[in-house]
């Protein structure tokens, strides 16, 4: 294999063309995942990756269309190498096409290293635990489904609703407790040149733009091109993180486009397909993407990564959201109902997650009563959203006193503490209005906060009918208590 | 490649990659490989070792943590740094550990298949029996005592069979045992919705199917963490890198609640994370499973957590799809089914090989991630087939968190009939009475929902609404429990008895008392919901007395409103 390297052979042979992908017969010494250039009869150049040997047929896929290449003319040149991005901490500031190359006109780029796009995986005994709160200044993310350092935590969003919006304004406020600034790695995958430019504008605004590194490719850029995109960014991400210390913060969009992407090219390679067309190996895929976020023992650094994907149909059982799901460590779902009265950003908590919060909340992190407190406003939203079912059935009338509680709780929320507009919320401002709802209803529904917070932060009164573990064992004394005005629950 | 066999390990390329051969066509092999191949080519060399998949057993394990290969992560670390390359190699034993090897057999004595030749103290809880292994045996000649490593002899037959702390299994064949047993005692897991209504029993399979964020991690975590086995197994298939590095620095702090000492002393961690490569995934099911029928075969109760199963099913539909093999449903290959009852049938209670006639067990509770959570895919029906209790995760409850999020309405346990008799010796002789009554008032309050949904709860008679309230008392204090607290992460089958008694009680008198005329806001008004709400938080060593206590309490109570 070695002496080959050094030896390019342009072959001839092309034996057929299927949409972006080219067979090659008679082929020495190739190998799988091998850089390709094809050279088409006008002197056109493309890149293109191997992606199947089988004897001596080659299977190329070409980034970029396959509008030109003839059978008889166009040459094939196999480089003898992997994939690979040179990085260097210049890049900072840059944008670069899909695959790595400057597009802004501000001359090339010296690499201090070439590395192999794919990437390996990270052991996970050298993984370090991800435990640095992050805030966002999002109160629905920072309060209840807090983003940590090293995690990867998608945004699902739906057509039309403001998933980029949300991304810019975490890359806008992202600041964690140390105070270190975020690089940004931003990998644009097949989104409009408007999307584009709302980022680089929002990027410039905040006065991030010089620790940005940007990938794009665009909407009309060639398709196949976007299953490097990701790569390419997160290579860059690893070089920044790891090598030099930085805390990356790594923005995917589109995934959707990504595996739209895929589904392509596994159509071309007449593949068996699996859910909606799209491949078998979708999930192993995605994994090898949204794995590459993390951090490392004995490094600084970490790689924390917010991919926006769109559902399509706003169906999150669809394969995309899916499998996205089951490989990030929670998600934060966009909901459109939300949207339309207004809220932004319109985060539905209710399918939210964030499998990595415990770690990074409690004390000394944010503070001791954020676990309870989250817990707390979920139930009792659950409860308020659920209560709006049945008032669309029976009315308010036939609700209780109680009840009528949890359904302006849920309203107050949606409105107060989901609602912010283009607001930067710190973590204890977030708390206080968690506190402040949590008030609209007596501290005696409060279940899951111990007695100890609520004593020590509940801004209402407190109805002391607790009854302390230690009440003096009954030996036929029983507490005499005046009858108190519970309301009969009667909860669905 | 004449002379190759099915199932065979072979090197490929300069690398030497590992793989395994899956196909034969007249002289050609396939090989899946299970490292990434790029850069390999065409006319590369590939060795055929003419041997199975073969996993080493011998002390040391405990401890450890594995990749789907049985390669030592940590090993890698400090050899190949952070990242794990290509071609790669560690022993799966650290070789030149010394163990205090202490003989049991003696020079003269007849020792067949898993007679225990002597012992390790592998860790302070694990006595690692150094066994004969299967298919072996003979009249000892020679025996050792004292320090050696797992490579040195310990035992000599007379025909000149040398043995040493190892043994050699391939992976993908099951170890034999003398008869297989029933499945009668419970496998406590402290978790109460599945200890008191849900039951595996030891040498059982259970699934847990749920949606992304239901909760399957936290409870095979928890399951690791709590449940009553000797060792516990937990392979991370094709799963995320940050859950595993949780489980790594979490585990060697935490306690076990019986002996005190770490939980990381009696556990294996296989962890295959979703980027690492698929065939690997494919194989470290078996690599988990076999190194349990070890332990087993020394007479302890292993437990596997398999997290997840799903995982493994795609990495063999991505293995079938390869191989351009017909897709049965969605793609999966059509020896789906097949593969899984092999798997799974690996478990059970046994008596195992050998004279002592030990005992051991395998439980296995799988994960399994339906796509979109829809039940109706092929890994979910076709392991509810062959499982023993199927915990759903619902989605919805884990919305409102209610956790752990399992579905009392759809989840089922089919060992129940088994282990009653355990539980009626052990526990309570109206353990099932009063498990059924709950599951009753659980039945009626969903029955009772679909009316508080037409008409509202108001419209109700009141002894409806009682029904309603207990219900979600039971709900709220006994089935929601929280994984990460201090006290009631664990929950005692005992105390879990008591917690249930007492809301049974209560329902019952509350029905009582209506009949004799109390108004359900009468009987309400004593502020009983507070204390059954802080049950949980009573320690499980005095939970029976103040339970207890608080049960007549209520009695007298409750009755007192009657008015004659």
């Amino acid at each position: 294999m070695e002496q080959d390297k050094f030896v390019t052979v342009d072959y001839r042979t092309i034996h057929d063309v299927a949409g972006p992908l080219v067979f090659v017969r008679n082929v020495k010494g190739v190998s799988y995942g091998e850089m390709v250039e094809v050279i088409s009869s006008d002197g056109t150049n493309k890149h293109g990756q191997v992606i199947e040997v089988d004897r001596d047929l080659a299977v190329v896929q070409v980034f970029g269309t396959t509008h030109g290449l003839d059978v008889k003319e166009s040459r094939v040149r196999f480089q003898g190498d992997v994939i690979k991005l040179g990085v260097s901490t210049a890049m900072l500031g840059r944008v670069l096409n899909g695959l790595g190359e400057p597009i802004d006109g501000g001359g090339s780029i010296f690499p201090e290293k070439e590395l192999d796009v794919t990437g390996a995986p990270i052991n996970p005994f050298m993984r370090d635990n991800p435990n640095d709160f992050i805030q966002t200044g999002i109160s629905a993310i920072d309060g209840l489904n807090t983003l940590v350092r090293g995690q990867k935590l998608p945004i699902f969003s739906g057509a039309g609703l403001p998933g980029n919006e949300l991304a810019a304004a975490i890359v806008r406020n992202a600041k964690v407790i140390t105070g270190e600034d975020f690089a940004i790695v931003f990998g644009a995958m097949g989104i409009t040149r408007r999307e584009a430019s709302f980022f680089q504008q929002s990027f410039a605004e905040t006065g991030a733009l010089d620790r940005v590194v940007l990938f794009l490719n665009l909407a009309e850029d060639p398709t196949v091109e976007r299953i490097i995109t990701p790569r390419c960014a997160l290579t860059m991400a690893e070089f920044l993180a790891f090598e030099h210390d930085m805390q990356v913060l790594v923005i995917l969009t589109d995934m959707t486009n990504y595996c739209e992407a895929l589904r392509e090219i596994s159509a071309a390679r007449e593949e068996v397909p699996g859910r909606r067309g799209y491949p078998g190996y979708m999930y192993t895929d995605l994994a090898s993407i949204y794995e590459r976020a993390g951090r490392i023992k004995g490094k600084k650094g970490s790689i924390t990564q917010v991919p926006i994907l769109t559902m399509p149909d706003d169906d999150i059982t669809h394969p995309i959201a899916d499998l996205t799901g089951y490989i990030t460590e929670g998600q934060i779902v966009l909901s459109r109902a939300l949207h339309r009265k207004g809220i932004f950003p319109p985060i539905d908590v209710l399918p939210c997650l964030s499998r990595l919060m415990n770690a990074g909340i409690g004390e000394g992190k944010t503070r001791e009563d954020h676990r309870g407190l989250a817990d707390q406003l979920y139930a009792y939203y659950a409860q308020g959203v659920d209560l709006r079912r049945l008032v669309a059935i029976i009315g308010e009338e036939a609700l209780s006193e109680m009840d009528r509680l949890y359904l302006r709780f849920a309203d107050e929320f949606e409105e107060n503490f989901l609602n912010q507009g283009d607001q930067n919320r710190d973590i204890e401002e977030t708390f206080e209005i968690g506190w402040n709802l949590l008030a609209l209803l007596p501290s005696s529904e409060i279940k899951r906060i111990k007695t100890e917070y609520i004593q020590r932060y509940f801004p209402g009164e407190i109805v002391s009918e607790e009854v302390k573990e230690e009440t003096p064992k009954a030996e036929g004394v029983l507490q005499a208590r005046p009858v108190e005005e519970e309301s009969v629950k009667s909860k669905t | 490649m004449a002379g190759a066999k099915m199932y065979d390990v072979a090197f490929v390329g300069e690398l030497r990659l590992i793989g395994e051969i899956i196909r034969l066509e007249g002289d050609e092999v396939t090989v899946q490989v299970y490292e990434d191949t790029s850069g390999l080519g065409v006319g590369e060399r590939i060795v055929c070792t003419e041997q199975p998949l073969l996993l080493e057993l011998g002390p040391g394990m405990l401890s450890s943590i594995y990749d789907g290969v049985q390669r030592r992560l940590p090993e890698l670390g400090e050899k190949y740094g952070e990242y794990i390359s290509r071609g790669t190699v560690s022993d799966p034993l650290d070789r030149n550990r010394e163990w205090e090897f202490i003989p049991l057999a003696e020079v003269g004595q007849v020792v067949g298949p898993g007679d225990a030749l002597g012992y390790v103290q592998e860790t302070e809880v694990i006595r690692h029996l150094i066994m004969v292994p299967p298919g072996q045996g003979g009249r000892i000649a020679e025996i050792k005592s004292g320090l050696m490593k797992v490579t040195d002899t310990v035992a000599v037959t007379e025909d000149g069979t040398e043995f040493t702390m190892i043994q050699r299994w391939p992976a993908r064949v099951a170890r034999p045992v003398v008869r297989k047993l029933d499945p009668e005692i419970p496998f406590i897991t402290g978790t109460r919705i599945l200890d008191t209504f849900f039951p595996v029993a030891q040498g059982g399979y259970s699934i847990i199917p749920g949606g992304f964020g239901t909760g399957k991690t936290v409870t095979e975590q928890t399951l690791a963490k709590w449940a009553r086995a000797d060792v516990v197994i937990y392979v991370g298939c094709g799963e995320r890198g940050n859950e595993m590095t949780d489980v790594l620095t979490e585990f060697p702090q935490l306690e076990d609640t019986r002996t005190g000492l770490p939980l990381m002393k009696r556990t294996i961690l296989v962890a295959n994370t979703s980027n690492m490569p698929v065939a690997a995934r494919e194989a470290s099911i078996y690599t988990g499973i076999t190194m349990a029928e070890y332990y087993r075969d020394m007479g302890y109760d292993v437990a596997m957590m398999a997290d997840s199963t799903s995982r493994w099913g795609e990495a063999l539909r991505e293995v079938s799809g390869r191989l351009e093999e017909m897709p049965g449903e969605e793609g999966y290959p059509a020896y789906l089914a097949t593969r899984l009852a092999d798997f799974y049938e690996r478990c059970g209670r046994a008596v195992c090989l050998g004279s002592e006639g030990r005992v051991g067990s395998i439980t296995v509770v799988g994960a399994v991630s339906p796509p979109g959570g829809d039940f109706s895919e092929p890994m979910t029906q076709n392991s509810l087939r062959i499982s023993g209790s199927f915990w759903a995760l619902d989605t919805s409850l884990a919305h409102r968190r209610h956790f752990p999020a399992i579905s009392w309405m759809k989840s089922y346990s089919l060992y129940l009939d088994q282990i009653e008799d355990w539980y009626a010796e052990n526990i309570a002789l109206d353990w099932k009475q009063v498990r059924d009554k709950a599951m009753m008032i659980l039945q009626k309050e969903d029955e009772l929902q679909e009316i508080v949904q037409l008409v509202g709860p108001d419209a109700l008679p009141e002894f409806a609404r009682a029904v309603l309230e207990v219900a979600r008392i039971l709900r709220e204090d006994f089935l929601q429990q929280f994984a990460f607290s201090d006290v009631d992460a664990y929950c005692e089958p005992k105390k879990q008895y008591h917690m249930l008694k007492i809301i049974v009680t209560y329902y019952d008198l509350l029905q009582e008392v209506l009949v004799k005329g109390v108004t359900l806001k009468e009987a309400l008004a004593i502020p009983f919901r507070q204390r059954l709400a802080r049950m949980k938080d009573i320690p499980n060593e005095e939970a029976p007395e103040k339970l207890a206590l608080l049960e007549t309490e209520i009695q007298t109570e409750l009755r007192k409103l009657i008015r004659y």
